[in-house]
């Protein structure tokens, strides 16, 4: 099918969006591309890209830094979160004095494709009908989700980018980018991903998806006209995701057996544990950022990616000839997206001698340990991007 | 191992240098084993060369990249397999040959991965190690050879002739065969088969036929 879907001509601001979304909106530059065809063949005339940037463009633009966020992430990466008041997902990474510094970098971290951070994706109008797409919005793809930030880049002058990194799905990305903008892409680095998506994955995604639409205030994906919102399929959802993205070392060391507010079994199904507290809070306080339907978006998103699967199903081809400089990074503890999985990409980046270094950090705190104050991380990076910056002739 | 400033020039070690000697300026280059990078470090500093590392210790690994190198975690046995043939000018191991558990097939991979190989291992037919041997009874200890038995990296232990022979078997043609003394300065002047007496270490710059 090749639908035209016309302009985004009403933002989500004026429809059922959160409070917190049009927050979000009003402090987020943001612009209207397109168009774009998308890999499952519809094509979006207009859509728009929320995002973020820090520091200045050099004369050269050679020092263009760009963020890929992960699922529930978004491109508040440093200050102040407009959502939750909180300092951003990536406030350890990016700052002053910090790996990626805006007194060095021009850094651009924007809301992809599908999310709910004001970015085009199911919370918005569909322009043919002046109804909220829900799950009219098209499936999209990571491939997607780069040429619109291709387009973003396009539309800043930036012909190359010194640097593209980010983790897990941003990770994928990253990948994406190499492979299909080679020429824009001075230096990689991603961390904790995968060049596809495993079934173990895909499967607590699907947990995720069910859970959500089991909720009965989905609606079929139509929540918003009936005034609810699956808020506890959406926090089964996280709190399911959330174990996999930490390791049984850390929830031992941080929970343990420990019973919360109270000193004996309750023998009843509230929660006595201090883990259960916890991940009920986890889901509760996700349910209010993030939107229901674009998590099924996003996850599909990743499950469906497959980078080697566009290239004759081998992985090095995807990378035949690349420029690029390469830094994968994974984490000891990360059963979520695994050491190996970062190997099979290294191999196949050997196969092709393309510049790749690779680091595995000592940690045990899991998939999330790359949101973490990682110091091996930061070191790691940082002299990535120095020995890349002294290749791009950037001043120290 | 000698004090370091006994064995530096130009900030590494003399044998390092004479290893770094031999590479062409902006070649490509794989330092199998580069350990802490330093010799890297040093060819793509004066040499501009196209450099990569591969290190089986994680800790050198990161070292390594944290200085701005590029270098993967990996195994000489293993992963040279995983390059393409001809994708460097020159693959160097440095000291790390005995440490592999077969190896005439990391020759044999180091000469399909790069036009030519730069080898340099500890003789284990140096005076020193035959008379500690002889009237010592134990395994010999030396400077190029400071393990004991029991720690020693080193599962295949060869001499400068055992090398030679091997080269030879292989059809590989040997550019270049220095002896080095234990500061790893060339010992010059000396007679072919003296070398194999005299010479710590054997460095060897090879070529496919």
């Amino acid at each position: 099918m090749d639908t035209a879907l016309s302009e985004p001509q009403s933002s989500v601001a004026t429809a059922g969006a959160t409070a917190a979304v049009r927050q979000a909106l009003a402090a987020c530059e943001h612009v209207v591309l397109g168009p774009l065809k998308l890999d499952c063949g519809v094509t979006l005339d207009r859509y728009r890209v929320a995002y973020r940037t820090w520091g200045k463009l050099n004369a050269e633009k050679s020092n263009a830094v760009l963020i890929c966020h992960a699922l529930t992430m978004d491109q508040f990466v440093a200050g102040m979160h407009p959502v939750t008041g909180k300092p951003g997902w990536g406030e350890t990474l990016v700052g002053p004095g910090r790996p990626i510094d805006p007194e060095r970098y021009f850094i651009i971290c924007a809301n992809v494709l599908g999310g709910c951070m004001g970015s085009t994706g199911p919370l918005d109008i569909d322009p043919r009908t002046g109804e909220l797409y829900n799950l009219s919005f098209p499936v999209v793809t990571i491939r997607d989700m780069v040429r619109a930030q291709a387009a973003l880049v396009d539309h800043l002058g930036i012909e190359t980018l010194f640097c593209v990194t980010g983790g897990s799905m941003g990770g994928m990305l990253v990948l994406q980018w190499a492979a299909l903008y080679p020429e824009r892409v001075f230096s990689a680095v991603p961390i904790a991903t995968a060049a596809r998506h495993s079934a173990q994955n895909i499967a607590f995604h699907e947990v995720g998806r069910q859970a959500i639409m089991a909720d009965p205030d989905w609606h079929g994906g139509n929540y918003a006209a009936h005034g609810t919102r699956p808020a506890r399929g959406l926090a089964v959802a996280r709190m399911a995701a959330h174990i996999t993205y930490l390791s049984e070392t850390a929830l031992q060391r941080k929970f343990g057996r420990q019973l919360q507010n109270r000193d004996a079994l309750g023998f009843g199904f509230d929660a006595d544990f201090q883990v259960e507290s916890y991940l009920h809070h986890q889901g509760r306080s996700f349910v209010e950022r993030f939107d229901a339907n674009a998590y099924l978006y996003i996850t599909r998103a990743m499950d469906y990616f497959d980078l080697a699967e566009a290239y004759g199903g081998t992985l090095a081809t995807a990378f035949r000839g690349t420029p690029t400089r390469f830094c994968l990074i994974s984490f000891t503890s990360d059963w979520l997206f695994p050491t190996a999985e970062s190997r099979d990409i290294v191999r196949a980046l050997n196969a092709v001698a393309a510049n790749v270094s690779f680091v595995e950090i000592e940690s045990d705190k899991g998939h999330d340990a790359f949101l973490l104050d990682e110091p091996e991380m930061f070191r790691t990076l940082s002299g990535f991007l120095r020995g890349a910056g002294n290749a791009r002739g950037l001043r120290p | 191992m000698d004090a370091p400033e006994n064995r530096t020039r130009n900030g590494i070690r003399v044998d390092l240098q004479l290893i770094a000697d031999m590479v062409e300026p902006q070649t490509r280059v794989l330092d199998v084993g580069c350990g802490d990078g330093a010799l890297l470090e040093h060819l793509l500093r004066v040499k501009k060369v196209d450099g990569r590392g591969m290190e089986l210790s994680q800790a050198g690994v990161n070292a390594c990249v944290a200085s701005g190198l590029s270098v993967i975690q990996g195994d000489a046995d293993t992963d040279l397999g995983h390059y393409p043939a001809d994708a460097f000018d020159y693959v160097i191991l440095s000291q790390t040959l005995p440490a592999t558990r077969s190896p005439r097939a990391v020759l044999e991979q180091m000469l399909r991965v790069g036009k030519r190989a730069i080898v340099s291992f500890p003789n284990f037919a140096h005076w020193q190690v035959r008379l500690r041997l002889l009237f010592g009874g134990h395994m010999p200890q030396t400077d190029a050879l400071p393990h004991r038995w029991y720690d020693t990296p080193n599962i295949h232990l060869c001499t400068i002739d055992d090398f030679r022979e091997l080269c030879a078997e292989m059809g590989v043609v040997v550019e270049r065969a220095l002896a080095l003394d234990r500061r790893g300065h060339i010992i010059s002047g000396l007679p072919l088969p003296m070398a194999n007496l005299i010479g710590e270490q054997g460095l060897f710059l090879l070529r496919r036929k």
